[in-house]
């Protein structure tokens, strides 16, 4: 087992590489002087000639490239000019937020998503079968950032039941309570459309596996259907459910970018807008490299579920 | 293409979106001739304004412009990049992955490794890059989602071209001096294409939400221009106040992709020849049962199986795999069932538990009781209790019917606690138990296996322990050797013969081997087209055949005991059990067969002792008790 993750730690090394090489090959795209574009309104004579030198602008590409890379591993992605303080430690502060919400979000539309299909499988056709189905196509066409408006209307606006964004109350708030009460809706929406390829998904699993001959086994050995769907079914169905976990995993992150903006949460996905917007440019460097890289880990993660679930893979 | 359209509409959903689509379509097309006000025009005096205002059907926004003229070019702008998106995703994509399939090796390579780390980005990170990059802006945005779903197509286009780039017309093409830009272009292209479309239907919905997505974050369409993601971002601001400006466009937004996701699933469902057999239904927890009538009871046997029908309605085509068959089988008895695949052997076998999949399967008639109760018509409950407890099967091939992921020693231990309430450890040492019933060697160890670990034999082995874990009355094996080799086969019959002997246990014993029903079984019934058509003691019908069909499957065998016999050498092919002849179903293979044999039912005639389905029978069944 040990040596199986070590092994996937490697091969995601060159992965990580070729993101720091893919990131830095967009930015070369910018048009025109690189070092005006990055200090925007900063651009005084002085700030142009000190980040050339810093960042090795007038060397070529490939050298500037290594220079970058050098001081990425050293922990040093730059400073964002228009908050004045270092790239890394605001991406960090933001990165928490999204976190949360992104994390939470998983997890529901995991959980939700893997429940939906397995009770539709097993009810094929029958009413809760159709009513998932159904709801699983709407929930899958529905744009999650008009989701968020609506249910910012219908809850926090027409019912007052939540707070209609932030992470914390401004006044008084800042418990576990009061997290949970501003999470709610956001991660919910935030949920929706993964928990609809999800449930798709497990559904067209859990047919197939039914199907197989160990079921016919177990059904003739005198198991309960309860536990003929929920474990020896259920357990097969994993092997290919979970590799589609860790690709919404992808999905849930970029889904947080429309929905940190629609809640005012105070997340990476909002501060890369907004950096955009500012032609923050370092700032958005910064931030892709460090969630790309963290959502690479994250599928190491997952290989290494599927491997423990599957004793079939070799470890 | 008619009869694909016919199926497409079948799915009514399917047809929905088409219909609520071409709506979308064709409104779009119309706009710029529709008479609408210009959608530019602000008018502050006006801000705001409801929906079936005056002159203004679905109100006006922030800027007093009319939102159903908005609404229409914003639809069209975003449909039109949308598209445009598309196109340009698939073209690039198909372009790559085609050049990575026809080229393979280290070109593949790295194109691939290119591609693998693209997907490795969230997808909007790669986008949010592209346009901080270059800048927000509507052409901006399309290039970021084109660019995003680049690897996506690329990776498609690249395995079918894989595929392609094998065959001979692609050597052919070669050898006859034509350029790889030739090649990939006339040769390879056109065959990709149906792909290349199909990728770009289950994606366009994407790109359009992508783009909208962009353009509402404020980085896509900038004013005045506006598609619908920037209606939607300019009036989340008076969301509270004015909640219709946010909903006409983030609503159409729905409507569009919803309508594009329902086609697509229709297509695919059309495309896909699997959903149109109903072979992804899953099978229920026991077998339908719909019974006119059944049959009194005889008394008979510890299991008698009486005129037992069970059929298979697949659309409007029934097939009946098992043709009103009758058995009884006694207290420590093992009787072979014989017959070719397709004969209805197996359907029998499982229908007496409940274990036929259903649908397709169905349960018409007839009964099997055990002990005098009938099991055909038993309430789930009950027959959950019987099976594995009192009545156990085998199976054939061993590796597909135990769980792959669970312990061998767990799958035992659960047709254990199944049916006693035992503690999980108490199980556990039971099931170590069984697996040295079963001589398996050094069993505390492969009780911790998994089924891949152990050998076909072995496995098989696991199987039979599982069958005897609650030491039922009747064990029911369908071809349990068929998948092993001679020297195993053999093995594994002496084991069950030793078991049945020491455990009076009574066996229906499944296969298309005389031999071992020889080895084996102390009766035979010989099946054919879903019927009984012969049935005796087993030595008697092997020295002694009745049955035409009976006697050239004996002819065919070699010798007894020695290895494989094919039923396929007997000349003709069984007879597909949804359209029967009329009278003996064997009588197109049958070298005695007479104009009688086709007029009508031949029933099953004899003694108790033997029977023959048969008017020009070989040997005189009743001469011979
Ligand atoms: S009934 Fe006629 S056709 Fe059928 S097996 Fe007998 S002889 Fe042959």
């Amino acid at each position: 087992m040990g040596s199986y993750i070590v092994k996937r730690l490697l091969s995601a090394v060159p992965v990580l590489l070729g993101i720091t090489l893919i990131v830095f090959l967009i930015m070369a795209l910018i048009p025109g002087d690189p070092a005006t574009a990055i200090l925007g309104s900063y651009a005084t004579p002085e700030n142009v000639e000190r980040l050339n030198r810093q960042l090795g602008l007038d060397e070529p590409m490939w050298k500037q490239y290594f220079i970058w890379l050098g001081n990425l591993l050293q922990g040093d992605m730059g400073r964002s000019f228009a908050l004045n303080r270092p790239v890394l430690d605001e991406v960090l502060d933001r990165f928490g937020a999204t976190l949360v919400l992104a994390g939470t979000s998983f997890v529901l539309c995991a959980l939700l998503g893997v429940l939906a299909g397995v009770v539709s499988a097993a009810r094929q056709y029958g009413l809760a079968d159709k009513a998932i189905t159904f709801a699983v196509i709407i929930g899958i066409s529905v744009p999650p950032f008009f989701l968020g408006m609506m249910m910012i209307l219908l809850f926090a606006v027409r019912l007052g039941w939540l707070p209609a964004s932030g992470m914390y109350a401004i006044y008084g708030g800042g418990d576990l309570p009061d997290l949970l009460r501003h999470l709610i809706m956001p991660a919910l929406a935030l949920s929706v459309v993964a928990t609809g390829v999800i449930g798709r998904l497990s559904r067209s699993a859990m047919l197939e596996v039914l199907r197989q001959d160990f079921i016919r086994t177990a059904r003739a050995k005198g198991v309960h259907e309860r536990s003929v769907i929920w474990r020896h079914a259920l357990r097969a169905a994993m092997v290919s459910i979970i590799p589609v976990l860790g690709i919404q995993a992808g999905f849930v992150i970029s889904g947080a970018v429309y929905i940190e903006i629609v809640f005012q949460w105070p997340g990476v996905g909002r501060m890369l807008v907004d950096a955009i917007l500012r032609r923050d440019i370092l700032l958005v460097q910064g931030g892709v490299v460090v969630v790309a890289a963290c959502y690479v880990m994250f599928n190491i993660l997952v290989d290494v579920a599927q491997s423990l679930l599957d004793p079939r893979i070799k470890t | 293409m008619s009869a694909f359209l016919k199926l497409l509409f079948r799915n009514r959903l399917a047809g929905a979106g088409a219909v609520v689509l071409a709506i979308i379509v064709v409104l779009v097309l119309l706009t710029p001739v529709l008479p609408l006000q210009p959608p530019n025009v602000t008018d502050t005096a006006d801000r705001f304004l409801r929906p079936f205002s005056e002159g203004h059907l679905l109100g006006t926004d922030h800027l007093g412009r009319d939102l159903l003229s908005r609404l229409l070019w914003g639809t069209r702008l975003s449909l039109a990049v949308g598209f445009a998106a598309a196109i340009v995703a698939a073209v690039l994509g198909a372009a790559v992955g085609i050049i990575a399939g026809y080229f393979g090796g280290r070109i593949d390579n790295t194109i691939m490794r290119g591609i693998d780390m693209l997907m490795a980005f969230p997808y909007i990170l790669l986008a949010l890059a592209i346009v901080a990059a270059l800048g927000p802006g509507l052409m901006n945005a399309l290039i970021a989602v084109a660019a995003v779903n680049i690897p996506f197509f690329a990776r498609n286009i690249r395995g079918i071209t894989v595929g392609l780039a094998g065959k001979e017309f692609v050597d052919a093409a070669r050898l006859a001096g034509l350029g790889h830009g030739r090649i990939l272009l006339f040769e390879l292209l056109p065959n990709v294409v149906p792909v290349i479309v199909i990728a770009m239907s289950t994606t366009i919905g994407w790109m359009i939400l992508e783009t909208a997505g962009l353009s509402f974050l404020g980085l896509g369409s900038q004013p005045p221009q506006a598609d619908l993601g920037s209606m939607l971002g300019e009036a989340r601001s008076a969301m509270i106040t004015a909640p219709h400006t946010s909903v006409v466009p983030g609503a159409m937004i729905l409507l569009i992709v919803m309508s594009i996701n329902l086609l697509g699933d229709g297509v695919r469902d059309a495309l896909d020849p699997r959903l149109k057999s109903g072979a992804l239904s899953r099978p229920m927890a026991a077998t339908l049962v719909e019974r006119e009538r059944v049959p009194e009871a005889r008394g008979e046997g510890l299991l008698d199986i009486q005129e037992l029908q069970t059929q298979f309605h697949v659309g409007r085509r029934i097939y009946r795999a098992v043709d009103g068959v009758s058995l009884t089988l006694e207290p420590g008895e093992s009787l072979g069932i014989i017959g070719e695949s397709g004969s209805g052997k197996s359907v029998t076998a499982l229908s007496v538990m409940g274990l036929v999949a259903s649908p397709p399967g169905v349960i018409t008639g007839g009964a099997a009781r055990y002990k005098g109760q009938d099991l055909i018509g038993a309430k789930y409950p009950r027959l959950r209790s019987l099976r594995g407890d009192r009545i156990a099967y085998i199976f054939q091939d061993p590796l597909s019917t135990l769980h792959p992921l669970y312990r061998v020693g767990d799958q035992l231990a659960e047709a254990i606690l199944s049916h006693h309430s035992v503690s999980k450890a108490e199980a556990m040492q039971r099931a170590v138990g069984l697996l040295e019933d079963v001589r398996i060697p050094n069993a505390e160890n492969r009780a911790r296996a998994y089924p891949h670990e152990l050998s076909g034999g072995m496995r098989q082995r696991v199987g039979i322990a599982m069958a005897l874990a609650n030491e039922p009355d009747i064990i029911i094996a369908d071809e349990p050797t068929t998948a092993l080799d001679v020297t195993v086969q053999a093995q594994i019959l002496a084991l069950l013969d030793d078991l049945r002997r020491d455990r009076g246990l009574a066996i229906l014993f499944i296969t298309h081997d005389f031999g071992v029903v020889g080895q084996l079984c102390d009766r035979v019934a010989v099946m054919y087209a879903g019927r009984i058509v012969e049935e005796g003691p087993t030595a008697e019908v092997l020295d002694d055949p009745a049955h035409p069909y009976t006697a050239r499957l004996i002819a065919c065998v070699p010798e007894l005991g020695q290895g494989r016999r094919e039923m396929a050498a007997i000349p003709g092919l069984p007879p597909a059990v949804d359209n029967l002849p009329e009278g003996c179903a064997f009588a197109p293979r049958c070298d005695k067969a007479t104009p009688a044999c086709r007029a009508g039912d031949i029933p099953l005639a004899g003694t108790e002792r033997r029977r023959v389905r048969c008017i020009h029978p070989e040997t005189d069944v009743e001469a011979v008790a």
